[in-house]
Parts: C-alpha cells; sequence; structure tokens
C-alpha cells in the first residue's frame, strides 16, 4: 500500500487551501490486453494515437450534442470548484470539477472549434485555451479521470448544468478506445460477458451460495424461505449485484429482499445469466459495452418467462436501469404494464407497507441508531415511486417503518446534495486507495458529526460500492466497519414471517432442553 | 514483481497474486504472507486449505458466510464469524486468504 495521509476530521467541512500535485499519481492499473480484447478495445496503446484520440474526440463530441454543449458552455464562474469530495479531501486543484473537466476540454478547444484550429495552427492555442495532444496531457487525464467518481455533485450547483460526469466518461472512452483501458473495471466487464456476474462467481458456486442463505434464515426464522435460481415461469426476476452473494453486509440486504418476496406471496427467480445488476459500461463511458451488459437482463426476462423486472439494492445499476433501460435493451412490452418497469426493491417494499401487508416488530433494531447515506446515483441519476424525491423519501420511510432509531446527517450533505462514498464510477479498487480514503472525508465527517451529537451507531446504504467502500474506509477514520448496513437488512431484522418462531419459543427452548 | 521460493521464481501480478494457480504449493503461501510481514498459524492454514477445497470444487473463493459458516463447523462457533476472520487477515479473508491460498482476486464491488 502506498503511503497516504487521511484527512483529519472538523466539525465542518473545510475548503482545503490548494496543494497543487499533491494527487499526482500513475492512476490505475492499465488494462492488459485479455482485459481489453473482450470489449472490442485495442490491447495496448496504438500507433498514432494521439491523432486517434482526438479523431475518438471529435466522434464523441458528434454522437453527443450534450458532451459538446457541456464543453462549450462552462464560463468559469467557480460554483463547482468547492463541490468535489475528491477536492475537499486531497487539495489538488485539477480535482476541482472546471479543472478536472478542461483537461479534456483544453484539447477539445485545439482541434474541434475553429478558433482553436486557426490559433492553434500558429502556435498560439493558449489565448483560447485550447492545447496539444501529448503523453503528458493523457497521464493527467488517466490519473484526473480516475478521480472523479461519476457522481454528479458539482452539477448540482452548475449554473449552467454542465454535467462533468458526461466529460469523465468521454475521457475514459476515448482513452479506452486508443487502448489505454482500466484494469479494475474491464476485468470485471470481461467477467460479465464469460461467466454472468462481476466477481465470477459460477451457476453452481451461486446456486451453492442460495442453498446455504435459505438454511440460515430457515435455522433463525424456523420458515423455509425460498432463494429460487433460474426458476421458469414465475412472476418476478430479481436483478441484484453479485457482492449480495457475496459479501458483508450485502448478503444480509438479499435475504431481506428474500424474506419480502416470500411475505408478499409472490413468485420469484434470479438468474444465472443475469446474475449482476451492475454495469460496468456506464462507468467507462462505453456505450456498446453498457447495451451489451444490459441485453442479458432482457434476454435472462425472456428466456425465464417473468412478468415484473425488480432491482436490488445497486446504485449506478438502477440509474442505468430507470433512466436507461427502456432504449438500451427494450421494448419491455412482454412485461406486465401494470407495473413499474423496471421497479426498484424498496418501491416494492415499501408498496406492501403502504397496503399494511407486513408485519414488523421495529424492536428487533433497537439497538442499533441510524442514518441514511443517499448513494449519488439514485440521488441524482434516478428516482423511486410517483413523486419527485422519491428516491429520498422512500428510503427513509422504510427504515422509520422498521427502526425506531432515526436520524439524518446535515440537510447539505444528503438528499440531491448527497456526497459521494469515495468508492463509486469504477473507483473501488485498492489500488486507488488514497483517492477512495480521501475521497471519503466528506461523508465522514457528517457521519461523525451525528454520531458524536445524536448516537448514531450504524448508516445504512442502497448500493453494493457505497456498503464496500464504507466497511473499508471508516476504520480509516476511527470508526468500525461494520457501522454500514444494507437497507433490507433491517427490513429483514424486524420483519416477522408468517409461521415465524417468536422470541418467546426461543427463550423457551433452552429452559425446556434444560428440564429434560 | 516475481516471487522466489528455494531459487525458484513465480510470476506475480502487481498486487503480488500468483499469476498462475499451479505454481502454489505451501512453501509459496508462506512466502506470499512473509512478503507482507505475516507468518502463517495453523489457524491460517485451516481456513486457506479450506478455500483451496471450495476453489477445486467451484472455481472461486467462497463467500464470506460460507467460509464463516464452514469454519464454525469446523473450529466451533465463536469462530464462525467474520471478526475472527479479521484478526487472520486484517486485510480482509476474501482478498489476503485468497492471496495466500494462491487464487485470483475476487473482483467486483466486494
Amino acid at each position: 500500500m502506498a503511503d497516504f495521509e487521511t484527512p483529519e476530521l472538523f466539525k465542518h467541512i473545510h475548503v482545503p487551501k490548494i496543494q497543487p500535485g499533491s494527487m499526482e499519481s500513475d492512476g490505475p492499473f492499465i488494462a492488459k490486453p485479455e482485459h481489453q480484447d473482450p470489449l472490442c478495445f485495442p490491447g495496448e496503446l496504438v500507433d498514432d494515437w494521439e491523432t486517434k484520440a482526438v479523431e475518438e474526440m471529435g466522434n464523441a463530441v458528434k454522437k453527443y450534442r450534450g458532451l459538446r454543449v457541456f464543453l462549450d458552455s462552462c464560463v468559469k464562474c467557480g460554483a463547482c470548484t468547492d463541490k468535489c469530495h475528491y477536492f475537499l479531501g486531497s487539495a489538488d486543484p485539477k480535482n476541482m470539477p472546471v479543472a478536472r473537466q478542461d483537461l479534456f476540454r483544453s484539447v477539445y478547444r485545439r482541434y474541434h472549434t475553429p478558433t482553436g484550429r486557426f490559433l492553434g495552427k500558429l502556435g498560439l492555442g493558449w489565448l483560447v485555451g485550447a492545447k496539444e495532444m501529448s503523453k503528458e496531457v493523457l497521464d493527467d487525464w488517466w490519473n484526473y479521470y480516475h478521480q472523479c467518481s461519476e457522481c454528479r455533485r458539482c452539477s448540482v450547483y452548475c449554473p449552467y448544468g454542465i454535467d462533468t460526469a458526461e466529460i469523465t466518461m468521454a475521457a475514459r472512452d476515448v482513452m479506452a478506445r486508443v487502448g489505454r483501458g482500466m484494469k479494475y473495471s474491464n476485468e470485471i466487464i470481461g467477467k460479465v460477458y464469460k461467466i454472468g456476474n462481476n466477481l465470477g462467481l459460477p451457476e453452481p458456486a451461486l446456486a451453492d451460495t442460495l442453498e446455504g442463505l435459505e438454511e440460515d434464515i430457515e435455522d433463525d426464522t424456523g420458515v423455509k424461505v425460498e432463494l429460487p435460481l433460474d426458476r421458469e415461469g414465475v412472476e418476478i426476476l430479481l436483478v441484484t449485484p453479485s457482492a449480495d452473494f457475496f459479501a458483508e453486509p450485502h448478503v444480509d440486504g438479499l435475504m431481506g429482499y428474500a424474506k419480502v418476496f416470500h411475505e408478499a406471496g409472490v413468485t420469484w427467480t434470479l438468474s444465472s445469466k443475469a446474475s449482476e445488476a451492475a454495469n460496468f459500461g456506464l462507468f467507462i463511458g462505453n456505450y456498446e459495452n453498457m447495451r451489451r451488459i444490459a441485453l442479458r437482463i432482457r434476454e435472462a426476462a425472456i428466456d425465464l418467462g417473468v412478468k415484473r423486472i425488480v432491482f436490488g439494492e445497486c446504485g449506478h445499476a438502477w440509474r442505468v436501469a430507470y433512466s436507461f433501460l427502456n432504449t438500451l435493451a427494450g421494448p419491455f412490452d412482454f412485461l406486465d404494464q401494470r407495473y413499474p418497469i423496471p421497479q426498484h426493491i424498496c418501491e416494492f417494499t415499501w408498496d406492501l407497507i403502504q397496503k399494511d401487508k407486513l408485519k414488523f416488530d421495529p424492536s428487533e433494531n433497537d439497538w442499533m441508531t441510524l442514518t441514511f447515506h443517499d448513494s449519488c446515483n439514485v440521488a441524482r441519476a434516478s428516482r423511486m415511486g410517483d413523486k419527485p424525491g422519491g428516491q429520498f423519501t422512500i428510503p427513509r420511510n422504510i427504515i422509520k417503518t422498521v427502526c425506531n432509531n432515526y436520524v439524518d446527517m446535515a440537510p447539505e450533505t444528503i438528499g440531491e446534495g448527497t456526497f459521494c462514498c469515495g468508492g463509486g464510477g469504477g473507483l473501488l479498487t485498492d489500488d486507488l486507495m488514497p483517492v477512495r480514503v480521501k475521497g471519503a472525508m466528506p461523508r465522514m465527517t457528517a457521519l461523525n458529526n451525528v454520531v458524536q451529537e445524536e448516537g448514531v451507531t450504524h448508516m445504512a446504504a442502497i448500493c453494493a460500492i457505497c456498503k464496500s467502500q464504507f466497511s473499508k474506509v471508516l476504520p480509516y477514520y476511527n470508526m468500525g466497519m461494520d457501522m454500514i448496513v444494507s437497507v433490507h437488512q433491517l427490513v429483514s431484522n424486524a420483519l416477522i414471517l408468517t409461521g415465524q418462531n417468536s422470541d418467546e419459543d426461543e427463550a423457551e427452548s433452552p429452559a425446556e432442553a434444560a428440564n429434560e | 514483481m516475481p516471487l522466489e521460493v528455494n531459487g525458484k521464481t513465480y510470476e506475480t501480478d502487481e498486487e503480488g497474486y500468483l499469476a498462475n494457480l499451479n505454481d502454489w504449493t505451501p512453501e509459496v503461501a508462506e512466502a506470499l504472507a512473509a512478503a507482507d510481514g505475516e507468518t502463517l498459524t495453523d489457524n491460517h492454514w485451516e481456513v486457506i486449505n479450506f478455500l483451496r477445497e471450495y476453489y477445486e470444487e467451484y472455481q472461486i473463493a467462497p463467500a464470506v458466510r460460507v467460509l464463516t459458516k464452514a469454519i464454525g463447523k469446523k473450529l466451533g462457533k465463536d469462530k464462525g464469524n467474520s471478526k475472527y476472520l479479521y484478526e487472520l487477515f486484517p486485510y480482509g479473508p476474501a482478498k489476503q486468504a485468497c492471496k495466500y491460498a494462491g487464487l485470483p482476486k475476487p473482483t467486483g464491488c466486494v
């Protein structure tokens, strides 16, 4: 591990004094040819990559008109400068969103605007902020476009609505197309194509894991709750991040979904083909790969003959599902049109709660005081339910139904202004640990305040990346890794299944055993 | 950074994971741990052996819950939890134990 300093937490999130170059590095590990090939990218930096990168940039601004508008419309007002968690945590001025955008914008100006082209040829490009494509520029792109989690917080405060994430995505896509891909994301996408999920969890291992979870639920409650795999003709296909099968606290959330489906009396299944909700095609800004990943879900739904698709707790998957699934992989005319297509597990659970179809004992969660972390992609790129802001109220309403102790973090750090966990957008890799730890500082500050002042003990989230990132970075800030929980883990704790062993039964059994 | 054990050189990736699964021997495991400043005890070996058996059957490392359950059955309930595993493998049982067992690093949102 590289040596780096964990930022100190203060009462308020300070805007730091800039430290130029403080986050200069070689960037994340570079994809090898075997990671690039399945995604149809060249294995290594191609010959004459400077010209090709400029061409690819030209294709991108032609194809995505929004990108051109974002590149043209910045007036350098500075509203975004202190909004990025990576800038606040690292003090490197190139992590101010405007400065990070300008790494790409300056090359765009040089080759794709009339004044830039004219002045650039005379060697006077600098007059309009235009810059030649060079190795130095590429290295800066590589490093700093992997210090952006595409969380879009800066965009909320931009008076022109410039979407910085789109620029990060475009830069990463241009680099991958000329042979400079990111190992973490691209290796994972290759596993999705080959095996069906980010983890590379093959079907037999998945079946074994699910069977183990069924045993655990039965041991705990006395009720046989199924977690079916590839069951045809059922009502619902659940698409969830593969971390839900593998990691903690994710798996506790998965057991919660299963219990909710069971208690709702609906039939459902997981799919080994679409055993992953995540779509890292979004992170690398590549439409073709994003579409190919999304199409697996359509194929699985058709193969299994389901009527509804429900997504588990995964932030960016919900963005792709809610905002793009229909154009990427639609039309979904074969699904039951009376339900949202697709539906979020929180919408599903909240609907049942409103219809009074679930029974809870919230005192099961009394040993905790909860707060909720809004995940960036859910907060700023999607919605839930049928009212504006449903993505904020529905998860909170669920938590407040199943827990007696709930406190929000400071208002400017949640909701639409939520701070990213620090590991989103394809940065959840050990080679970017300094970026992840520093970028978590604003969220850690807000959390630490409610821990100190309100006695908060746990933070719930609905994103696999957030959960993994927090369990890794919390200890850096002297907080416990098990402070992070899944929303449906809380649901699971409090849900009373029909026919479930009551606490009295459990209390009786040791006594009975003693009498025998 | 290649790993040297008893005069033989083994290829590893950027993070020190064995490049070739078939290169693994118990001595290689000891050397991989030594490179991190760790010494493997019998408790470590219980986990490493289970990981290798599971991998042999399923071509993937076990989920954390599968691992804790198996260790709990073998060594008693007080050890069948992730706290115990984190004490043994502070950098995370999934990643650190896989490394010493010669298995690929788990990828994804974990």
